[in-house]
């Protein structure tokens, strides 16, 4: 039972062996590079990872060397200019702000893709779990997100950094405890809708075992939805990062971040040292904008609505 | 008459239903999707399952395919009792029974390529087939179906409505089941495009000699198929019998109503008719009514109808009915 | 003649370039009669109805004419336009609980349309809505009028659509597939409903559906479209007793009759077309029977031809003995 129009096809792609097709993170892929503030926005990114990661061999001092020439003159002599080698001048300490800039934009980088990452693997399996597995197990599982969501966690946090001393892994490990909460239940809740999808039923219907359906039929359906949430979860650990380390409860000296750099800079504003505020925070928000268009750009590539 | 490959024996699934303001430790309601119906299917018979929305005939489907539990009652599967095994062996049998889906899209992964899903089946009970005999295999069967074998490895999201239906029947028959299950599987479709996957089925049927099972609410394509037809309403069965004779000569007042309902596409037989339209709605399935359950829509309801529930009597010739006043 | 639509084309701005839904229509509605517009998915059928009311999507444009009763329909402001739709013209879905608020009492949903178009008050507004569903055969209506959309069934539903539609007694009731998501036996009550309902109001009405058979109960016209155009009208049971033109022709072939034994059914080859990518000439040409060498370059007109427009270049002769 092939059609003329078939038939016609088959002419046509006689020659060809089998016809390559177009798979959905194919099209996504296409769409997002039709979206101009989404690439730009990749760009950007990519831009400031690489100044992240290489920036410290442009720096002609070191993060921590303090200047002593320059420590209290700053506002005069640590004025930002290529001659000094200070390209963004330097800070109350007399420290080279360009170095730190570099560093702190590193951590913030950092801080926001751990958070992320935590989310992505802890709740995406916690959440596809609890959704296909459900009942009794669902339950218990799910109200265990709502009591650890419950909980205060800024507080928390701030005991924690208190009690157990100031320290990047304790960062991490505060970040990394509340990031996959929201993630678990949107994970739990696409896991809902895909397991009543027919193309599970038939997998079921077949005999396919549990782990080879969660693994092959609903995690890859889960994962666009997985990924936009987590691009735009990363400046919101950054953020998050930033308020901790402007309460200065972050990043400890000689370390900082984006957070503690705007701090820092905010706390001298009337010195006449407005370079040491514009300069991170205008890395902040850039690093900020770009990941919101990627996340924007994403969902509109990834959202399965468009067909 | 041979041995049956199916027999269904006085089969009845039943649903909790939480209502929604209900406290955690309220009993939930009864929905008595199916209930105590007993069917036979012969080898390479066809048999039609016609009811309207809430008429347990996908529940029923289901349940043979074993994605849903069993409340009561047996489904016997060459003799063999499918709620008596074990898990194991259970799964040895899914490769007997195969379903068609009524949502050719939604049954198919959409982040697969098409031979990987038509496969899928194969490589689940024989994991060590060469890859080179898998893709042969998917291949052949994308031919038997209508399609090129050179779009193995397109995405379903690349194909029509009717080509993914087609899809899904491959991916039914790669395991040579006896015994296939079409639930709703043209509804979805364009009426142009029904035809086709109508007597596509029809044609793999004769040629593998398959069982099948065919679900529809369409009573003129269950006809157009089936052998034998089951006729249900909430749940129960009303009205069995050879497809010609259920559909010429209903003896069941639901039968007779429904294809009293179906509209014929012919001006003037149509305007020749007369329809007894049927009264009222469905009634709730959470709540039936007492004896009879289509009692309350009826045009030949009498006292006794509202006492006990009525046995399947023969009818007419092969026919039977659960109603004591057919005819 | 109420409705009067000539060279109806409706575009939509798409990813992947324009696409024509509908492509030159051109049809019309008398008076108290009834239209039906057979269509598969994708044939431009529930377009043209959005197009005739101003609904389309925010990338759809029309162009062309769309006169009901003198009125350009496609020039109207949207505050004349929202005046029409509520008095001249009034349509009604497949699922009603798109038009229904589920957070609103029926009774009150119905009392604003009359208190908004009529300037009754609340009161005399919902006795005419009570009247009103009455009408359409709910039972103890005045009780029930109070309910939510919710607590009816679908078949209550739709006949609370169209209690709705009538309210303001239009001239011209649009019908986009009202029955295909009810049980048949629901469908029955519904059709017979809408029947009785035109002979009661005189109101004339537009049925778009893919089921031919429910065309064949209802209608005095039937206009056949594939691929956004028309391929035959003409009266119903004419069209349906002789097609003229191939697809039509197919279309009654393929669909199983229950008052038949038909052994084999005749199928139409291939898919419904993808309206991105038409073809040049006659869009049912890939699946055609009967294919002429102008069929692939010439779209063909649809002109008179024996009692019934007909766009098609095989003469009628061909076409019966196919």
């Amino acid at each position: 039972m092939i059609s003329q129009s078939d038939a016609k096809l088959l002419n046509d792609t006689a020659a060809l062996a089998d016809v390559r097709g177009r798979s959905l993170w194919e099209d996504a892929r296409r769409r997002f590079f039709r979206n101009k503030a989404a690439v730009a926005g990749l760009f950007v990114l990519i831009a400031i990872t690489l100044f992240a990661v290489f920036g410290s061999y442009f720096a002609k001092y070191e993060a921590d060397f303090v200047d002593f020439s320059l420590m209290g003159a700053n506002a005069y002599q640590g004025v930002p200019s290529f001659s000094s080698g200070h390209y963004f001048g330097t800070d109350i300490d007399g420290r080279d702000l360009f170095a730190r800039t570099v560093q702190g934009t590193g951590i913030s980088l950092l801080v926001g893709i751990v958070g992320s990452l935590v989310a992505v693997i802890v709740g995406t399996l916690y959440g596809a779990t609890a959704g296909y597995v459900g009942g009794r197990t669902d339950g218990t599982m799910m109200r265990i997100v709502d009591i650890l969501m419950s909980i205060p966690f800024m507080f928390v946090l701030i005991l924690m950094l208190v009690i157990f001393g100031r320290s990047i892994l304790m960062l991490f490990i505060g970040i990394g405890l509340i990031s996959w909460l929201d993630m678990s239940r949107i994970a739990r809740g696409q896991t809902l809708t895909i397991k009543n999808k027919e193309f599970v039923e038939a997998a079921v219907a077949t005999g396919v075992s549990p782990f080879t359906i969660v693994l092959r039929h609903i995690i890859p359906n889960l994962l666009g939805i997985v990924i936009v949430y987590a691009t735009l979860l990363v400046p919101q650990m950054i953020i998050f990062e930033s308020f901790i380390s402007y309460l200065g409860l972050g990043v400890q000296e000689p370390n900082t971040s984006l957070g503690a750099l705007i701090n820092a800079g905010a706390n001298q504003m009337s010195n006449g040292t407005l370079w040491m505020l514009l300069y991170p925070l205008a890395f902040f928000l850039v690093t900020l904008f770009a990941f919101f268009f990627v996340g924007d750009g994403l969902r509109d590539s990834l959202d399965p609505k468009d067909r | 008459m041979s041995d049956p490959i199916l027999s269904v024996r006085d089969l009845s699934v039943v649903f909790d239903v939480k209502l929604q303001n209900a406290w955690p430790w309220t009993p939930p309601l009864k929905l008595h999707a199916v209930s105590k119906l007993s069917f036979d299917l012969q080898p390479g018979e066809t048999l039609g399952l016609v009811g309207e929305s809430g008429s347990g005939k996908s529940t029923l489907a289901r349940a043979i395919i074993g994605t849903i539990p069993v409340t009561s009652g047996d489904i016997l599967y060459k003799g063999q009792s499918l709620m008596k095994m074990g898990a194991q062996e259970r799964r040895k049998h899914r490769r007997d029974v195969q379903m068609v889906f009524q949502d050719p899209l939604a049954a198919l992964n959409p982040r697969m390529t098409v031979g990987d899903i038509i496969a899928e089946p194969l490589v689940t009970h024989e994991p060590h087939t060469p890859r080179k005999q898998v893709k042969a295999r998917v291949g052949e069967l994308m031919e038997r179906v209508g399609l090129l074998p050179n779009l193995i490895n397109r995405y379903p999201h690349e194909f029509s409505g009717g080509q993914c239906q087609r899809i899904g029947i491959a991916r039914a028959l790669i395991l040579k089941p006896k015994l296939m299950i079409c639930d709703e599987p043209v509804s979805a479709l364009d009426v142009s495009v029904q035809a086709q996957v109508v007597n596509l089925l029809k044609d793999i049927q004769k040629d593998m000699g398959l069982s099948m099972i065919f679900i529809a609410h369409d009573l003129s394509v269950v006809k157009h198929i089936s052998d034998r037809i089951v006729v249900m309403y909430l749940g129960r069965p009303m009205e069995i019998g050879p497809a010609k004779a259920v559909t010429a000569m209903p003896t069941h007042p639901y039968t007779q109503a429904l294809i009293a309902s179906v509209p014929i596409p012919d001006p003037k037989a149509e305007r020749a008719r007369t329809r007894p339209v049927l009264d009222g709605d469905l009634p709730s399935p959470l709540a039936p009514p007492s004896g009879c359950v289509f009692r309350t829509r009826c045009p030949k309801v009498q006292d006794v109808c509202a006492g006990n529930r009525p046995a399947m009597e023969i009818s007419a010739s092969e026919q039977m009915a659960a109603c004591p006043f057919h005819g | 003649m109420l409705l009067d639509v000539s060279d109806l084309t409706v575009t939509f701005r798409t990813n992947d370039g324009p696409v024509n839904a509908v492509n030159g229509m051109s049809f019309s509605v008398d008076e108290k009669e009834t239209l039906a517009i057979v269509g598969e998915s994708g044939s431009g059928k529930s377009q043209t109805a959005f197009a005739i009311m101003g609904l389309l999507a925010k990338n759809g444009a029309s162009t062309g004419k769309v006169a009901f009763d003198g009125t350009d329909m496609l020039g109207l402001s949207p505050k004349q336009l929202n005046k029409m739709r509520a008095q001249q013209i009034a349509m009604i879905f497949q699922d009603p609980m798109t038009s229904l608020n589920p957070y609103l009492r029926v009774s009150d949903q119905m009392a604003e349309v009359l208190q908004l178009h009529k300037g009754m008050s609340k009161r005399a507004a919902v006795a005419e809505a009570a009247h009103m569903l009455d009408a359409v055969r709910i039972p103890d209506a005045k009780a029930r009028i109070t309910m939510y959309p919710h607590e009816f069934s679908g078949g209550m539903r739709q006949r609370i659509m169209i209690a709705m539609a009538l309210l303001c007694r239009p001239r011209l009731l649009i019908a986009d597939e009202p029955t295909t998501a009810l049980d048949v036996t629901v469908q029955a009550q519904i059709m017979e409903l809408l029947a009785a309902i035109r002979d009661e109001f005189g109101t004339a009405m537009i049925l778009i559906t893919h089921d031919l058979g429910i065309v064949a109960g209802s209608c005095d016209k039937t206009l056949v479209m594939y691929g956004g155009q028309i391929m035959e009208q003409g009266d119903t049971e004419g069209l349906f007793e002789h097609p003229s033109h191939p697809y039509t022709k197919g279309l009654l072939r393929a669909v199983p009759r229950i008052d038949r034994d038909d052994d084999e059914l005749l199928t139409i080859a291939g898919e419904p077309p993808d309206m991105s990518n038409l073809p040049k000439g006659c869009p049912f040409m890939p699946r055609c029977d009967i294919v002429k060498d102008q069929c692939a370059v010439v779209k063909p007109a649809l002109q008179f031809d024996g009692g019934r427009k007909r766009a098609c270049h095989a003469d009628r002769a061909e076409v019966a003995n196919v």
